[in-house]
């Protein structure tokens, strides 16, 4: 594997950053190179924010160019349309978390949600499979990330990473009840 | 659970994953620094998260938030002056703020060493323009070195360090956007401890420190003589790197970030360009270039911003009467935006039309998706004060905004801050925008750190003139767009509990006669203050307070007893006059399909600041919600 392109993206306050970072850090214990950005600072408050993870030791930039990701991975569907549409590459993969936080323009009536549908016909144009998650049963939204984590474990999306990389990644992160709880929810959604 | 401060103090050699921001610790760390200081503006107040990470008792440097970039500046050049090793960062456009003591450094004998570090932001990710410190670096005769990546901000800090403490001399690290927050695994040395120094070595016969008349030029000869040492002192020439590709054609000088562009972008070409990768930018490592320069026909210069060292570079061609062609920068766009891989491709394209493969056109017709900016937080008390102010407002009022989380007002649903310049200039621009206006208002915002960051002497003039507009003080009690840092009214500073300094009792020690407040909340009480402020003759201020809700919300969330609350709406009371969204703009609130009013379960928490907007009373009280529904 030369390069393996991750790109990530969501709402400002849905947990990105900890959601690349478990990857990032996977992708470490699996022996691969690692490249990787975040968001930080204005974008945070309710905007798009996009983490960057750059597996393979021909990753030089952290920054993924248009249209080159191998796996984009979105915790909302406006997001993940964005992401399809700038960031994945024909015959990729995105997963997403399908839940809307609808953007100003849709709130305001000046523009149309964006749907499951649309997001199948898009993917289907550019052969890229389409990976949606959604699970009614999460304790708390912020923990939607874990179920979508879970995911891509299970289907093995990411080469090289095993559930053993995740979950180390995950002890080098978080302690004590918040481990706990995300720890079960990934652990049930990646078993079934 | 790996904890960051102790990684950082590590004595052994390791390797870690860390972002610039951190990798940038760990080498104050090792090379001794004594005295930090800063204040917050991304893309750099994640090295201050950091150092929080280290407990105080085991941090092996004194470290402030200052109260701004100037003073925080002049703290730093104390404490060098003291014989210890300092360091101050901040953001792009800090500089600017710091400029009148920043320029004065390279005139001093800095007996102890200083590391500037800059965070410039090309793309203007997160500041009000995308300006290139390196012109800074030429006002100030001060040597700049730019590292690409989180490796380099470690090894290029120490570099920097090195040269500081050897000609006592500033230096800056220039880091960008994408440097700072870019993650890597970097392998660091060891560390040995030293004890901490308490001896005040300072001695004024080590200067003069005294720029007057006479003094300023042997000063300025020695700022002179400094820079022209640094391209041959030890260590510096190592920064750099030449990438022999074995082509005599081509050659590329390039720098940061740029850099890993570009290797990206060339990575499938068979006939790859040699690269020449310059780690100290100014001033010019003049034998490396001129050497690149003659073994080449064409020469590239790749460089992000302005045409800094495609200047020099040409210059340096001229002197040395050099026959290589040098390919600068040709159209508007060069100058404009992050050399991210992408505009790399698109530059190199246009430099040799032949070096990369011919670009697939894209998929006609992709999908349209909404913008997403970004907005205030659910409960933020902004949005309750914007919603008041603009009622109390005519249409043809003027209103001036401030750096901080209130800027977002200039969007819609609220549309108020029609201008925004810098930190604390909105009452001042506002005392422009009132003479000679006998029927417009003017109305300006300011944050509550923005008011101790730079706001006061605008404030200050406005009375001293008596300037007719009307202040409207966004108090949420931290900083909180930077990632709620304390200020000075909060009684807290980095490091301790300190005195409060509250923001109205500076404003009623400055007699301002028209002064009022009220919690944010209470929209039409602030509304009725703004229509009585406005009304009055000379300087008022309106203290709009309410706690930054993002930060109470995190504190609380940690609570055992924390219980999550949310509004609801009655669909029977609700008759779709959608105020909720379009005047108040609660990102909570959102329509179905049908045109249906939702609330946002995963957005809401529960604050009840929206209740009063509604003209027909469907919101119902916040409810804690055990089984929300979904």
């Amino acid at each position: 594997m030369d390069v393996f392109n991750i790109c990530l993206t969501g709402v400002g306050g849905q947990g990105i950053g900890l959601l690349s970072e478990i990857i990032l850090r996977a992708a470490d214990y699996a022996g691969h190179e690692i490249s990787a950005v975040d968001t930080h600072g204005l974008a945070q408050r309710g905007g798009s924010v996009v983490s960057q993870v750059r597996l393979g030791a021909g990753a030089h930039s952290p920054l993924i160019a248009f249209k080159k990701a191998d796996l984009a991975i979105a915790l909302e569907r406006h997001e993940a349309l964005r992401a399809l549409v700038h960031m994945a590459k024909d015959g990729g993969c995105l997963v997403y978390y399908d839940t809307s936080w609808q953007p100003l323009p849709v709130r305001l009536g000046q523009a149309a949600e964006v749907s499951a549908v649309m997001i199948d016909d898009a993917c289907r144009r550019r052969d890229i499979s389409l990976v949606r998650v959604r699970s009614d049963d999460l304790p708390e939204a912020r923990m939607q990330n874990m179920a979508v984590l879970a995911r891509i474990c299970q289907r093995g999306l990411i080469p090289g990473l095993s559930k053993e990389h995740y979950l180390k990644a995950m002890e080098d992160l978080m302690a004590g009840e918040m481990l706990k709880t995300n720890r079960a929810i990934f652990e049930k959604a990646s078993g079934e | 659970m790996k904890h960051m401060g102790d990684m950082l103090l590590r004595k052994d050699p390791f390797s870690e994953i860390v972002m610039g921001n951190t990798a940038i610790v760990r080498a104050m760390v090792e090379a001794g620094t004594r005295v930090v200081a800063s204040y917050p503006g991304s893309p750099t107040p994640e090295i201050a998260a950091a150092i929080r990470q280290i407990p105080r008792d085991r941090r092996p440097f004194y470290f402030e938030f200052s109260i701004n970039e100037k003073v925080a500046t002049e703290v730093a050049f104390g404490a060098a002056l003291n014989g210890h090793l300092s360091t101050v960062f901040f953001k792009s456009v800090g500089l600017n703020v710091a400029a009148d003591t920043f320029v004065q450094l390279c005139l001093m004998n800095i007996t102890g060493g200083m590391v500037v570090v800059l965070g410039d932001d090309p793309g203007a990710n997160s500041s009000q323009n995308e300006q290139d410190n390196r012109h800074y670096a030429r006002l100030a005769y001060t040597p700049v070195l730019e590292p690409a990546s989180p490796t380099e901000v470690y090894s290029f800090y120490l570099a920097a360090a090195q040269l500081a403490q050897q000609r006592q001399m500033p230096v800056i690290l220039r880091l960008t956007t994408h440097v700072c927050h870019a993650k890597q695994k970097v392998s660091f040395k060891g560390w040995q401890p030293t004890d901490l120094d308490s001896a005040a070595r300072f001695d004024p016969t080590s200067g003069s420190y005294i720029p007057l008349v006479h003094m300023v030029f042997p000063q300025k000869r020695r700022a002179l003589a400094n820079l022209s040492q640094v391209e041959g002192a030890a260590g510096i020439g190592d920064l750099n790197a030449l990438i022999d590709h074995d082509n005599r054609r081509r050659g590329v000088i390039t720098m940061g970030l740029s850099h890993l562009s570009l290797l990206d972008v060339i990575s499938g070409v068979a006939r790859k360009p040699d690269i020449l990768k310059l780690g100290l930018v100014y001033p010019l490592p003049r034998k490396q270039v001129v050497d690149f320069l003659a073994s080449h026909h064409e020469v590239k210069i790749l460089e992000e911003l302005d045409d800094i060292v495609e200047k020099e570079i040409k210059a340096l061609a001229f002197d040395e009467s050099l026959s290589v062609k040098i390919i600068g920068k040709t159209e508007v766009e060069d100058w404009v935006g992050e050399y991210t891989p992408d505009k790399v491709a698109a530059v190199m394209r246009a430099t040799w039309p032949d070096l990369l493969p011919a670009e697939k056109a894209g998929p006609p017709g992709d999908v349209q998706i909404p913008e997403r900016p970004p907005q205030l937080c659910p409960g933020c008390g902004h949005r309750s004060a914007f919603y008041a102010v603009k009622q109390a407002l005519s249409k043809d009022d003027i209103t001036v905004a401030d750096i901080g989380c209130h800027t977002l007002g200039y969007l819609p649903p609220y549309e108020i801050g029609q201008v925004l310049m810098c930190m604390g200039a909105s009452t001042g621009i506002g005392s422009g925008l009132a003479l000679f206006n006998e029927h417009r208002s003017v109305v300006v915002f300011l944050g509550d750190s923005t008011f101790f960051h730079a706001g006061l002497p605008g404030i200050i003039n406005a009375l001293f003139n008596r300037h007719n507009i009307t202040l409207v003080l966004m108090e949420n009690g931290t900083t909180a767009m930077t990632g709620h840092q304390d200020h000075p009214a909060s009684g807290k500073n980095f490091n301790d509990v300190t005195d409060k300094i509250p923001v109205r009792q500076v404003l009623e020690g400055l007699g301002i006669k028209h002064l009022y407040e009220t919690d944010a909340y209470r929209q039409e009480a602030l509304a009725d203050l703004v229509r009585q402020a406005v009304a009055d003759d000379g300087f008022s201020v309106v203290i709009a307070k309410h706690p930054c809700m993002l930060k109470f919300t995190r504190e609380q969330r940690k609570k055992p007893s924390y219980r999550k609350r949310q509004v609801n709406i009655d669909p029977r009371v609700c008759d779709r006059r959608y105020a909720c969204i379009e005047a108040f703009g609660c990102p909570t609130f959102s329509r179905d399909e049908a045109g249906a009013v939702e609330v946002n379960n995963d957005l809401c928490i529960g604050d009840g600041s929206c209740m009063q907007t509604c003209p027909s009373g469907a919101i119902k009280a916040p409810q804690s919600s055990v089984n929300m529904e979904k």
